[in-house]
């Protein structure tokens, strides 16, 4: 909230014209730091039970990631601009209802339409969130909130307590959730591809790089002429897309919908980002470590039963992890600055 | 610096405080004339024990959120602190002793924001998401999901007493005594002064000489003690310990705080506001309910008037700049810059 | 000096709560028993006492979006057919104790005079339902009871022992009485849960019949839909010899079958349970689950609507051993506790499942 003049985030050195380079290695340590966790947890799983890494458990590791990856990857573009969205659980619940009700009413769309029109949906959630933020000038935190229970709202009212099961959707569709590709999931397939390509939009677009330097510093993106108020809407509607293909994807892979689709969600998502070492204030973060931290708070859900750890401590870990994660950021965000005015010293 | 804005009477009715009270006054009016069942002692009471957390818990989040703060883990801290009490009553202790220690152990969880935040030096927004999960999950951890419900009726029954042979129940004091402290810390101290100087510009308040970490501890300790207390009232009122108690609640009151007009940027809104917004958002849900409303609107009118309270003041502001903008044509340099950099008109990309 | 300030104030802080923790000794501990206020029935039963027209016949769900309850309360409305009552369903939209509360006021306020309740907590509800019945309303809960002293009479779907009965019959035939079993559940406090699970571990162990099968856990998937999945993955990855599961909860069910139909596992890992048949109808089909079982919901509303008139009529008090006549049912009597059985399960095979749409 105030924060940002106590705690200078790692960008100001990669967009201040600083050292560019001491940015990457803090990034690179952070991914690094994170994928060292996960192989960590699954070494010690699978010596406790070998199972763990049985192509089964495999799979299903990868199709839990699934969904929580795409909302990740979506929350941190809206991040990066120093924003947030907490509406994603609420949105990814209204457009699974939406995908499965289309099934039932128009039977013979093809499968492909009724995705596009779940997407659709998404990006018109994110656009309400977007248009509030960037037109109306309020903050995203109480809009999202609001919008969190606007858009769950609707879908009570769209479901009005029915539920849609297997048997009201076409085969085909479901068969997408069970699909896999020389042994992976499709839909863990799909959630790679989004995240290369939002990754790759993001490190090596013009408009990529300015999300980042909206988030370090709002008013200078302005005066650098930065249309400032369009990037942030197409933000908001780049992460309700995602979210809406994370709905489609909820409904092939579960088959059985109602309006608590997604309840809670939000905060799971904004643990994995910044897990993931996406800076809460903006202006730093990359989709890679928010989609490893996603993956990283799904091993933990599975590996704790494995362990034989008591279920309840779940979530206990989780918000521990947490305070770990930007504990941790903030260590390195002090380090790297001390060492930036050491170099300046020496080298006047 | 504008002319227009003269009597002191007027400036308090432009208030967004005024317009709360005045939007629950209107509430009131048509639900009495409205609906069947509202207007009556009975269901006050019932409408009084239903806010009664989220008033308790509203108090301190004013504060915190005016310095430019936040507490997410305020329905947590109140989750442990209910799970805590249950376990203690199971292990045997007294009553009268658990009570203070879950007080405590409210400050303590609180203390601990607090030091992360100011020692630290991490944004509480992060950190409360981060210890919201950890409360709730030490809660499952301490009572699992079971429940302890044989609290004696001396207890819960005093929980929703009423006063004499009135339908108001007694922790209306509480709120009001309660609300008084906070009420008299915020607008009548230097430590509220020293509080909206520091949501304003942390920095310059520092260099004013306010202990600006100290305070900020404070108000995080004093947050955490408030929510156990309004755990431990929970707790008796369902006479039910359980560690999912209040689950989400601290969305219901971020909404309250922000509707009764605090800044979420920090530096303005008055307490008086945030009582009026709580107030708002238990009359409009009981008023709506009693009218068979279902569950659903319920939730899109919360949401809506969330968000149009604090787009319509924005939208308001803005307006009036570009009339002002407008209306004397040789002032057109000075009235382009003015959206951005005025005060009022709080920048997009900040939450 | 930032540090010693903090260290006095939090010695300050820890003193006191010592201070009050002394001074209090001997203070309200959980042996002091009390008694309740007691709002028990009160006045004779008339058997003969004509239902009036209008009755505002109230149902309190455990969460309004539920499939379940949603099926459940046809049989509400139903009744209100019956009766030329006024029909109403409410409720909260997430499953929680405290949300219930609110919604208990607010039908007592607007003048019900019978709510029909599936309890969250039993005991959180407490306190609102006794200031409903003194305020006139007559209580009955379905599904999930309460304490008994805060209500009139309560529907049971079935009797315990009965379900016990038919789920471990069924787990058995499926596995030909041999093998390691396991059991995923609803939430650990759910009190017909929690008495299922103990009566089917008592049959198992009890019964000869059932020497060769062992019950090696019990894992709970909250009735979430996802939850439960994960949980079912957790067992078999757990328990390579698992035979078999039973799942006392429809969500449960449906998502182990979900899990068993995609997996490796299918036609080696028995499941079954209670689960609806619409929910089970795919994976019946695609030879998943050979078996399982389940009341009629929409009668055991029903039946909760009818002992509501009932008792509003003074046909009933709630006492033992009162009868009275629920429409299409037929004639039923008061169980201790004021308890009524809606009757014997009934179980969805192949053969069956598509006589059936709910």
């Amino acid at each position: 909230m105030s924060t940002p003049t106590t705690a200078p985030s790692p960008q100001v050195q990669e967009h201040g014209g600083g050292d560019a380079k001491a940015g990457r290695r803090l990034r690179q340590v952070r991914e690094v730091g994170i994928l060292l966790a996960l192989v960590l947890l699954i070494v010690v799983t699978t010596v406790v039970n070998p199972n763990f890494l049985s192509a089964q458990s495999l799979r299903d590791l990868l199709l839990g990631a699934t969904l929580l990856t795409i909302l990740a990857v979506g929350q941190t573009l809206v991040i990066v601009t120093r924003s947030v969205d907490l509406s994603v659980g609420s949105i990814l619940g209204l457009t699974a209802f939406a995908v499965g009700s289309l099934f039932i009413a128009f039977p013979n769309l093809p499968i492909p339409v009724v995705a596009v029109a779940g997407v659709l949906i998404g990006a018109v959630c994110g656009a309400v969130n977007g248009a509030l933020v960037a037109a109306a000038r309020v903050p995203a935190l109480v809009v999202t909130l609001g919008t969190l229970y606007v858009f769950r709202g609707v879908d009570h009212w769209l479901a009005g307590g029915r539920q849609i099961n297997a048997a009201d959707m076409p085969g085909p569709f479901l068969a997408l959730g069970r699909a896999t590709v020389l042994g992976i999931p499709v839909l863990a397939l799909v959630a790679v591809v989004v995240v290369a390509a939002v990754g790759w939009y993001l490190s090596s677009y013009r408009s990529g790089r300015e999300l980042y330097a909206i988030g370090s510093e709002p008013a200078a993106a302005r005066l650098s002429g930065i249309s400032v108020d369009r990037r942030i809407f197409a933000a908001f509607v780049a992460n309700g897309a995602l979210a809406g293909l994370a709905g489609v994807l909820y409904a092939a892979r579960f088959g059985t919908l109602d309006a608590t689709v997604g309840t809670g969600l939000e905060l799971q998502v904004v643990a994995a980002a910044v897990v993931g070492g996406v800076a809460i204030f903006g202006g730093s973060g990359t989709v890679l470590g928010a989609a490893l931290g996603a993956v990283l708070l799904t091993t933990i859900g599975s590996a704790l039963p494995i362990l034989r750890v008591d279920g309840f401590w779940q979530q206990a870990v989780v918000g521990l992890l947490i305070l770990i994660a930007i504990g941790m950021d903030r260590l390195l965000a002090v380090r790297a600055e001390r060492r930036l005015r050491g170099g300046e010293s020496r080298g006047a | 610096m504008a002319p227009e804005s003269t009597s002191p009477l007027r400036r308090l009715l432009a208030t967004r405080e005024a317009s709360v009270v005045g939007a629950l006054i209107v509430t009131v009016i048509a639900a009495s004339f409205w609906i069947e069942g509202f207007a009556t002692g009975r269901n006050t009471g019932f409408l009084i024990l239903d806010i009664a957390a989220i008033a308790l818990i509203a108090l301190p989040m004013t504060l915190i959120v005016i310095t430019g703060e936040i507490d997410l883990s305020v329905a947590s801290t109140l989750g442990l602190t209910s799970a805590v009490m249950g376990q203690l009553w199971v292990m045997g202790l007294p009553l009268e002793t658990i009570v203070p220690l879950c007080v405590v152990l409210g400050a303590v969880l609180g203390a601990v924001n607090g030091l992360l935040v100011t020692v630290a030096g991490l944004p509480s927004l992060a950190v409360t998401i981060g210890t919201m999960a950890l409360y709730r999950g030490l809660a499952y951890v301490v009572l699992g999901d079971r429940a302890v419900a044989d609290f004696p009726f001396s207890w819960t029954g005093g929980a929703t007493a009423r006063i004499g042979e009135t339908q108001i129940p007694w922790v209306v004091l509480l709120v009001i005594g309660l609300a008084v402290v906070f009420g008299v810390v915020l607008h009548a101290t230097p430590v509220g002064r020293a509080l909206y100087a520091i949501g304003n510009n942390d920095e310059a308040a520092r260099f004013s000489g306010i202990s600006v970490r100290m305070t900020k501890l404070w108000l995080f300790v004093a947050s955490g003690a408030v929510s156990a207390v309004a755990g431990v009232f929970w707790t008796l009122q369902y006479s039910s310990a359980r560690a999912d108690n209040a689950a989400g609640l601290e969305l219901s009151v971020v909404a309250a705080v922000l509707l009764g007009g605090v800044s979420i940027f920090g530096g303005s809104g008055a307490l008086a506001g945030v009582i009026g917004g709580v107030l708002l958002l238990g009359t409009i849900r009981n008023a709506l309910q009693l009218a068979d409303v279902s569950s659903d609107t319920l939730s899109i009118v919360t949401g809506l008037l969330l968000v149009i309270s604090v787009v319509a003041p924005n939208v308001v502001t803005r307006l009036k700049e570009r009339r002002r903008a407008t209306a004397p044509p040789p002032d057109r340099a000075a009235a382009d810059s003015s959206p951005s950099s005025s005060p009022t008109v709080p920048a997009p990309s900040k939450r | 000096m930032f540090r010693s300030r903090m260290t006095r104030g939090i010695a300050a802080g820890a003193a006191a709560g010592l201070l009050l923790a002394v001074s209090a000794c001997g203070g309200t501990t959980r042996g002091d028993e009390e008694e309740a206020a007691e709002t028990g029935a009160v006045g004779e039963a008339d058997p003969n006492a004509e239902i009036p027209e209008g009755l505002a016949v109230s149902y309190l769900p455990k969460q309004l979006n539920n499939p379940y309850f949603t099926f459940a309360n046809t049989g509400g409305s139903e009744v209100a057919e019956e009766l030329g009552a006024e029909f109403k369903e409410v409720g909260p939209s997430e499953a929680n104790a405290s949300s219930q509360v609110s919604y208990i006021n607010t039908l007592s306020q607007q003048g019900s005079d019978v709510i029909v309740l599936a309890a969250n907590d039993p005991n959180a509800v407490c306190s609102a339902l006794n200031s409903a019945r003194q305020a006139g309303a007559k209580v009955v809960t379905y599904d999930s009871d309460t304490a008994p002293e805060c209500r009139d009479a309560f529907v049971n779907q079935a009797s315990a022992e009965g379900l016990a009965k038919v789920q471990v019959e069924m787990i058995a035939e499926q596995i030909d009485g041999e093998g390691e079993i396991a059991f995923l559940s609803a939430t650990p406090n759910a009190t017909n849960q929690n008495l299922w699970l103990e009566l089917m571990e008592e049959e198992l162990s009890s019964n000869p019949d059932y020497e060769g099968i062992e019950v090696v856990d019990t894992v709970y998937g909250n009735d979430d839909d996802q939850k439960s999945f994960q949980e079912m993955q957790g067992l078999l990855q757990t328990h390579p010899d698992l035979k078999g599961v039973v799942s006392p909860t429809t969500v449960g069910l449906a998502a182990a079958a979900r899990y068993v139909s995609d997996s490796e596992f299918k036609g080696e890992v028995a499941v079954t349970g209670l689960g609806t048949p619409n929910q089970m109808r795919e994976y019946v089909e695609n030879g998943t689950v050979e078996e399982f079982a389940l009341w009629n919901p929409k009668d055991m509303a029903y039946l909760a609507g009818y002992t509501g008139a009932a008792l509003a009529a003074g046909q009933i008090t709630g006492e033992q051993g009162q009868t009275f006549t629920a429409g299409r049912l037929g004639d039923y009597e008061i169980g201790e506790n004021g308890e009524i059985v809606l009757g014997e399960p009934t179980r969805f095979n192949a053969d069956n499942i598509d006589d059936y749409d709910f």
